[in-house]
This record gives structure tokens, C-alpha cells and sequence, in this order.
């Protein structure tokens, strides 16, 4: 090994630089009460509860839990309202250092192309980095394209699906990537877009200190102008694809009775679970 | 007047909310079968901070104050109410230590019971009554520079499951002659009585603790010889009627929640028996509760928060949201029809938690009492 243990070692231990992307989307914990706006189907949002996305906290645990090993910085990122303010403090709360928020009422109707180039516009802005995390999808657009789309304006490795991060050297990480039936390990260098699926980890409890400490640490709202963004490249006009029709799936209940004895039954009802992902 | 919650509140909120219910669920079956306090709960609690809430930051709690205790014991309650109850005694521990504690003793007991190596105990309860605070024959004598402390308390909470005790007892022969002092649960002749086995708040340790001689040092003397019935009373009134207020409240919240979930659910005459006008006044009834309770309980926190003296606001707290959780969770077993009285539905156990919440820290009867004295001074 070039330099011996100990110098790969101290290369190993180069300290991260993590922009971590978070969304606020309604709280899924409120679900029962979501209404379609019938005119423009578009959720009503005047009064629904918001959260962080679910997968963003867990990329926000996978950029604390670098720092915890590596040192570091991690800086919180998103596109957001003015009025989502509170609801993004539990980011810093949960141990980011700084939070930015991209707001502008220009960024209105962004889609996830021009979602992902305001939030690529506001990560040059705090080069350089390391890691750019996010959540693999949201739970509101479930459309899993951001993450890969700001690899692109970024010019950066995009490395989706992940499960596992691992830092071997200096400005190289091994990532485990989820596939159907498996995973694969790929080694990729920095810096990198990941965006990273729930079994990852379990994102930490805000504890009363965090809360505290919260309120001291620095909440910047950035907006197009302080981007140099500018129409066409955002907000309706950046965005060329548009919402169409919502329709509810009709609901359809089918039972089926099951031949065989109670063993034959049960390895007939274990190979339907099996296709069906949930075993 | 500003009905808001801060964002510190609501991430407050957010927090518990989530930690309690991840957390404390697993442990709840056992804690209805062995009626024991999950001790192996209490160092979560304290990285969360919900055992120093109301502990100074210099001993180790984050000093949140009374409203974000409130809020605290609410969503631990919602979840399981016999968890609140059990801390809520423990703040009372802290909120005597923090008043009255000299700094010696503010340094030694306060850091443990704010990371949770132990619970706190406030120990006012005998044979001979806990209304009347006056009539507790628990004694202590000087001799040298200790205390020999005589007597029996019962009805405690976490009794079995705490190191430090504040007991009040009797230093002289006048009738408000009493003082109170920390007892550790290792001093000569003191010991852990009989364990209750109650129908409600299963999981909150009650039990009694028995003094024999029990030696207590000098200098574990609480405030000053003399000051035991003012310590007890203020203690109940400034923390003891706002937590149990609290554990009222969170019962609220639950039963609301179940109730809606089961109406909604449960289909009968080919729709949802929510749809039906019966079940919909119970539900009125239940969220008319549910809403004034939270006015009360958190005007209560806000009011202690600002150094407001709360002698008749805090018993009318208490004692009518206890008293509305428990009519309220008839109520919500009557919306569950037969199923309400069978263990796998929660409403069965939050009856029996109201129920029980009912004489914790003064019996509804004292509440009033209080109530009525503060509304005879108000209006005379």
C-alpha cells in the first residue's frame, strides 16, 4: 500500500462534506384527512400538516452518522415556501449545521426538472462538497427522477437505490445499491449524488436538547435572484412536463379460496407473498 | 391572547410524539400483566429529556418549562397513560429539589434523576389519609445531627422503583409542625413496602414505603424544619394537579383517536356507524371534552410559566379533566359496543386508566373543594 497503513488510514479519514436535499410533503401521519382540490387536482394544502419527507431524513441520518465517523459538515438544502420553515427545523434539530431554503414565489409549479435545477443551482452555490444526499422518492410526487436529475446539471456520478454507504479512501465510497433479489456494491468516486432507501437506518429521535440547540444554529432562505436563476429555466415555464387527471384506481376485492391441505395451502399462500415482494 | 404553539412547542410534540410511539408500545402488554414500570424505558426518556423538563439546564434537565411538560405528559399519555403517571410524580421530585433544594443537594440528586439512573418519589400519602395532609402521623425527631423517621406512607407512586424519596413527616406538636426530608432508599430503616395491584394505570408502580428508625442524615432536611406541609402542597398544586392534568389529557387524545377509528370502521345497517346520529353525539361529546381539557391543561402550563399562582387553576384543571376522561371513555366503550369490553381493544384499559386518575393527587371531592374556595374568595 502507497505510504503505508497509517497514511491510508488518515486518507480514510478525510472528513465529509454533506449537502443533504429534504422536501416537506404532507404528513403522512395525517393521511386520512388529504382532499384533492377537484379544479386543479392538486392537493389542498391550506391547513394539512406537513413533515420532512420520510426518505430525506433517512439520507439526512446517512450524512450525520459520516460526520459522526468523519468528521465533517452537513448542510441542509430545499426547495421550499416561506410558511415550511418550522416544519425544516427538525433538520437542524436532528444535527444538520445549516439549513438554506430556496425560496421564491418564481419556483411555483416547478416540476422535477426545474425542481432539480433550482436545488443544483443552490449546491454550486456551497461547493465544494462531497456527498449530495436525498431520499430515493418522496411520498406526495413519487416520481424518483430529482436525485438523477441533479446529478446531471451537476455533471456528478448519480448512484440511486442505496442501502449502505462505506468511506474506503479519500474521495472514494463503496455504496450497496438495492436491485430485485439483491444488491450490488459499487465503489464510486466523490463527489456523488446518492439517493437512499429507508433500510439504511433508523433516523434519530430529536431530543429536547437538539431542540435547543436548534434554535441557535443558522436558517438561510435563498431566493431565484441570489441563485441567478431566471425564467424559462424555472418554475412553470422550466417545467415541461404538467399534471394531467388524477383518477382513483377503483377499488377491487377478489377472495380466493385456496385448494389443498392446510401445508399445501401454506406453500401456495407463501409463493404469492414471495412474487408478490412482501417475503 | 395568542393560541399558537411555538415551533419549539410543535417539534416538541413531534419529537415525544414519535419516540412514544415507538417505544413504549412493546412494553405495554407486559405492563398490564404485571401492573411494573418499565425501568428499561427511563434512559431513552432521559436522552430525550423528559425526565429534566422542568430541571434547571446547570443540573442536567433542559429547563423547558410547564406548558412543554404539559405537552410532554399529553403525548406520552396518548400512548400509554400509565407512563405519564409514573413521571409525572418523578417531575415532582425534581420540581422539589430544584425549589427547595439547598445547592449541595440540587448537585447530588437532580443530575441522576434528570438522565434517568433512578425515579423520584414524593411521598405525602398514609394510612390515615393524603387529602388531609395535615392528619399524616409520619414522624422524625432530631437526635445529634440526625433525623430517626417514623412512619408508613402508601398510594406511592414509584415506590419500588426509585432511590430518592421526599417525605414529609412531623417535626413538632402544632398542627402544620412538619418538614420534609430526602430519603435514600439505603439509609438504616428504610424500606419498600407492599406493591398495589391496581385496575388502572397498570405499569405505574404504587406502593408503600415503611420507615423504622430510618436515620436520615442532618442535612437531607428539604427547605427548612417547618416547611414540610407548605413543600407537599405547593409541590402537588405547581406540579402534582398540572401533571395529572396532563395524564388526563392524554387519555382524551387517545380515546378521541379510538373512538373515530372504530365509528368510522364498523359498519352496521350497511354504513359506517359514524353515519349514525347516536354515535355522533358520543363522538360531539367526546371531542367537546378532548378541546376544553386542552384549554385548561395548557392555559394551566402557560400560567405556571409565567410565575402565575395557579391555587384554584390548577385543582379545576385536574379534577374536571380527569373526571371528563373518564366519561368520556364510557362514552367511547359505548361506541365499541360489545367489543369495547374486550382487552384487545384499548378503550376497555383507558376506562380503567381515567377511572384510576380520578383520586391521584387529591381525590375529585378535594379538587372541588379547592375550586370552590378560590371561586368564593374570587367573587365575594
Amino acid at each position: 500500500m502507497p505510504g503505508g497503513l497509517q497514511a491510508h488510514y488518515k486518507k480514510v479519514m478525510k472528513t465529509l462534506r454533506s449537502i443533504v436535499c429534504i422536501k416537506p410533503v404532507p404528513d403522512p401521519k395525517h393521511r386520512a384527512s388529504f382532499t384533492l382540490d377537484p379544479k386543479t387536482n392538486t392537493l389542498v394544502r391550506q391547513g394539512m400538516n406537513e413533515a420532512i419527507n420520510p426518505l430525506d431524513k433517512n439520507a439526512l441520518e446517512a450524512a450525520l452518522q459520516l460526520r459522526d465517523k468523519q468528521g465533517g459538515e452537513v448542510i441542509v438544502v430545499s426547495m421550499a415556501p416561506p410558511g415550511s420553515k418550522g416544519v425544516l427545523k427538525e433538520a437542524l434539530a436532528m444535527g444538520a449545521d445549516r439549513l438554506v431554503i430556496l425560496s421564491d414565489p418564481a419556483f411555483a409549479g416547478s416540476d422535477t426538472l426545474a425542481t432539480a435545477h433550482i436545488l443544483s443551482a443552490g449546491i454550486r452555490k456551497l461547493e465544494p462538497f462531497d456527498v449530495v444526499l436525498c431520499g430515493d422518492y418522496t411520498i406526495d410526487g413519487g416520481t424518483a427522477q430529482v436525485s438523477a436529475q441533479i446529478a446531471e446539471f451537476l455533471g456528478i456520478p448519480n448512484v440511486m437505490h442505496i442501502r449502505a454507504i462505506e468511506v474506503t479512501a479519500e474521495n472514494t465510497l463503496i455504496v450497496s445499491s438495492a436491485i430485485e433479489q439483491g444488491a450490488m456494491k459499487i465503489e464510486v468516486a466523490t463527489p456523488v449524488v446518492l439517493s437512499v432507501l429507508k433500510e439504511i437506518n433508523k433516523p434519530r429521535y430529536v431530543t429536547m436538547m437538539n431542540i435547543l440547540e436548534a434554535e441557535e444554529k443558522e436558517m438561510e432562505v435563498w431566493s431565484a435572484s441570489d441563485l441567478s436563476l431566471s425564467e424559462p429555466w424555472i418554475g412553470l415555464q422550466g417545467s415541461p412536463t404538467q399534471m394531467g387527471e388524477f383518477t382513483t384506481p377503483e377499488k377491487k376485492k377478489k377472495a380466493e379460496l385456496l385448494k389443498g391441505d392446510p401445508k399445501e395451502q401454506a406453500e401456495i399462500l407463501a409463493d404469492r407473498l414471495h412474487r408478490l415482494g412482501f417475503c | 391572547m395568542d393560541f399558537q404553539f411555538s415551533e419549539r412547542e410543535e417539534l416538541l410534540r413531534k419529537s415525544i410524539r414519535e419516540w412514544a410511539e415507538e417505544e413504549i408500545p412493546p412494553h405495554m402488554e407486559a405492563m398490564e400483566e404485571t401492573g411494573e414500570f418499565p425501568t428499561e424505558l427511563l434512559k431513552g426518556m432521559g436522552d430525550m429529556g423528559i425526565l429534566g423538563v422542568i430541571t434547571p439546564k446547570e443540573y442536567g434537565g433542559t429547563e423547558m418549562g410547564h406548558l412543554a411538560r404539559i405537552i410532554v405528559l399529553e403525548e406520552l399519555g396518548r400512548v400509554c397513560p400509565a407512563i405519564p403517571m409514573a413521571i409525572q410524580v418523578h417531575h415532582m421530585a425534581t420540581y422539589a429539589f430544584s425549589t427547595w433544594g439547598n445547592e449541595d443537594q440540587k448537585k447530588k440528586y437532580l443530575p441522576p434523576l434528570a438522565k434517568g439512573e433512578t425515579l423520584g418519589v414524593v411521598a405525602v400519602t398514609e394510612p390515615s389519609g393524603g387529602s388531609d395532609v395535615a392528619g399524616m402521623q409520619s414522624t422524625a425527631r432530631l437526635e445529634g445531627d440526625t433525623y430517626i423517621l417514623n412512619g408508613r406512607k402508601c398510594f406511592i407512586t414509584n415506590s419500588h422503583h426509585s432511590d430518592y424519596w421526599i417525605v414529609p413527616a412531623r417535626t413538632g406538636e402544632g398542627r402544620n409542625d412538619f418538614s420534609a426530608f430526602i430519603v435514600e432508599k439505603g439509609f438504616p430503616g428504610a424500606e419498600v413496602g407492599r406493591k398495589e395491584n391496581k385496575v388502572g394505570l397498570r405499569g405505574a408502580n404504587t406502593g408503600e414505603l415503611v420507615f423504622k428508625n430510618c436515620e436520615v442524615p442532618k442535612e437531607n432536611l428539604l427547605g427548612n424544619e417547618g416547611e414540610g406541609i407548605t413543600i407537599a402542597i405547593r409541590d402537588i398544586v405547581e406540579c402534582g394537579r398540572p401533571g395529572m392534568a396532563a395524564v388526563g389529557l392524554g387519555i382524551l387524545n387517545a380515546l378521541m383517536e379510538e373512538a373515530v377509528k372504530f365509528a368510522n370502521e364498523r359498519v352496521l345497517y350497511g354504513k359506517p356507524i359514524s353515519k349514525l346520529q347516536a354515535i355522533q353525539w358520543y363522538i360531539a361529546d367526546i371531542y367537546s371534552d378532548l378541546e376544553i381539557a386542552r384549554l385548561l391543561a395548557y392555559r394551566l402550563g402557560w400560567m405556571l410559566d409565567q410565575k402565575m399562582p395557579v391555587d384554584g387553576a390548577a385543582p379545576l384543571a385536574k379534577q374536571w379533566i380527569c373526571e371528563a376522561a373518564a366519561r368520556s371513555a364510557r362514552k367511547a366503550v359505548e361506541i365499541h359496543g360489545s367489543y369495547g369490553i374486550l382487552r384487545e381493544y384499548a378503550v376497555q384499559r383507558l376506562l380503567r386508566d381515567a377511572l384510576t386518575a380520578i383520586p391521584a393527587g387529591g381525590t375529585a371531592e378535594i379538587g372541588k373543594l379547592v375550586v370552590a374556595r378560590a371561586a368564593l374568595s374570587q367573587f365575594k
